[in-house]
């Protein structure tokens, strides 16, 4: 039964991380869009968010793969 | 310097042919129990172990035996992992030096002490930990292995490209040439925005190894063969020493305007009742979400590589594998992007908490 649990908790998890990732990428879009010389630069640091975002959703895999 | 196009591409080639290889070395399929478990294929490849398991052939195991070094009431013993025969169930002994050891799911233990309930039932936490039936163990593993063989590979690599400037004054080109934007990279996008123009020279070694010495180990994760496999950067203890690296340096680097705006935060009264337990808090979660966010990705790369590949042995069937493979392939070219960028998350994130240190007052 835990095992169980622990899958559902990280499914929960990873719809939280798609949900936030999704969001940086759409503003991202939206922002390259009205302007496109900063492009480089939005791109990079809507990298580093999506990155820190995944760290966020891993620590929930993570204690679920401790249970 | 621009990179001849050709080479690229012999260069992706290569890469996506080595990664379409994942599938054919996943051989460890055990024939006694006839059902494919694929827990047991992920654990040996996560789990660092005493030996390096190359290949099976014939149903025997091929394995190349690291030593096992330890240290006893009897002092320092050494011998070949290959002396435990491949058991990882307690029950070959060996004797060395006047101590008898087995071992027992990759932890050697003082025989006469082993006790399998007592270890089934300490949490999976507090089991490396079993001092007064364990000796200190300091063998060279397979995650120790691979180490040295990413310092091995560090040295060659920035060894070369130094001899080039010691040479001659142009622009580099070739090795040189390959590595030395990737130093400015890390210089002017890193360091310099973070720590400031003033103080960053002090902490470009540190940023470069965390830098290269984490892309280097991600790296040497996704290539399935020997003597390239060792899971490092997935292993949480190697995760949170460089984690305390970076800890102990931004404590020791830290200036008075730091440790003022921790313990004495500039907000009213009733406030910093709150705020100067939160801030101590958040000394020590920063590091641990570095730890954490780089072990958790590495080890969720693998696991994903690795369940694909077992899909093709729980359905038993030849049709599985061109979508497996496929499938194995996108997850691999995703995993290198993962791997630089983990090795990116953590320095960037490093040279922000040191800049925080020494920042002047504003």
């Amino acid at each position: 039964m835990t095992g169980t649990l622990a899958a559902i908790g990280a499914g929960l998890a990873v719809i939280g991380a798609g949900f936030g990732i999704g969001k940086i990428g759409g503003a991202a879009m939206d922002a390259m869009a009205r302007q496109p010389e900063a492009a480089g630069k939005i791109q990079t640091a809507m990298i580093i968010a999506a990155a820190l975002v995944e760290g966020v959703a891993l620590f929930a895999v993570v204690v679920a793969l401790i249970a | 310097m621009r990179i001849a196009p050709q080479f690229l591409r012999s260069i992706l080639l290569f890469g996506l042919i080595v990664f379409s290889f994942q599938a054919t070395f996943a051989q460890e399929i055990e024939e006694e129990s006839g059902k494919f478990d694929p827990k047991e294929l992920i654990n040996g490849h996560v789990w660092d172990a005493h030996e390096f398991h190359i290949a099976d052939w014939n149903g025997h195991p091929i394995t190349l035996g690291l030593p096992v070094i330890l240290w006893t009431d009897n002092g320092l013993t050494t011998f070949s992992s290959t002396r435990f025969q491949h058991d990882n169930s307690g029950e070959v002994v060996v004797e060395e030096n006047g101590n008898k050891f087995v071992r027992y799911k990759e932890h050697i233990f003082y025989a006469d002490k082993f006790d399998k309930e007592k270890f089934e039932e300490t949490s999976t936490l507090a089991r490396p930990f079993m001092y007064e039936d364990r000796p200190l163990d300091f063998s060279i593993t397979k995650a120790v292995f691979s180490m040295f063989l990413t310092v091995v590979i560090l040295l060659l690599i920035f060894g070369f490209s130094a001899r080039h400037y010691k040479k001659n004054k142009r622009a580099p080109r070739g090795l040189a040439g390959f590595i030395e934007p990737l130093i400015l990279f890390v210089r002017n996008d890193i360091a310099i925005p973070n720590i400031g123009e003033n103080k960053y020279q002090k902490y470009m070694p540190l940023l470069l190894t965390i830098f290269f010495f984490i892309w280097v180990n991600n790296l040497i994760g996704l290539i399935p063969f020997f003597p390239f496999s060792g899971n490092v950067t997935g292993n949480i203890i190697f995760t949170m020493i460089m984690a305390l690296f970076v800890f102990i340096v931004t404590i020791f680097s830290g200036n008075k305007y730091y440790w003022g705006h921790i313990l004495n935060p500039p907000v009213p009264a009733p406030l910093k009742v709150l705020m100067i337990p939160i801030e101590i808090v958040g000394m020590f979660t920063k590091p641990f979400a570095l730890m954490v966010r780089l072990f958790a990705n590495i080890t969720a790369g693998h696991i994903i590589i690795l369940s694909l590949v077992g899909l093709i042995f729980i359905f038993e069937s030849a049709m599985v594998s061109p979508v497996s493979i496929l499938f194995v392939l996108f997850m691999s070219v995703l995993e290198l992007l993962v791997a630089a960028l983990q090795a990116y998350v953590f320095t960037l994130l490093a040279a922000l908490f040191i800049g925080q240190a020494v920042e002047e007052a504003h």
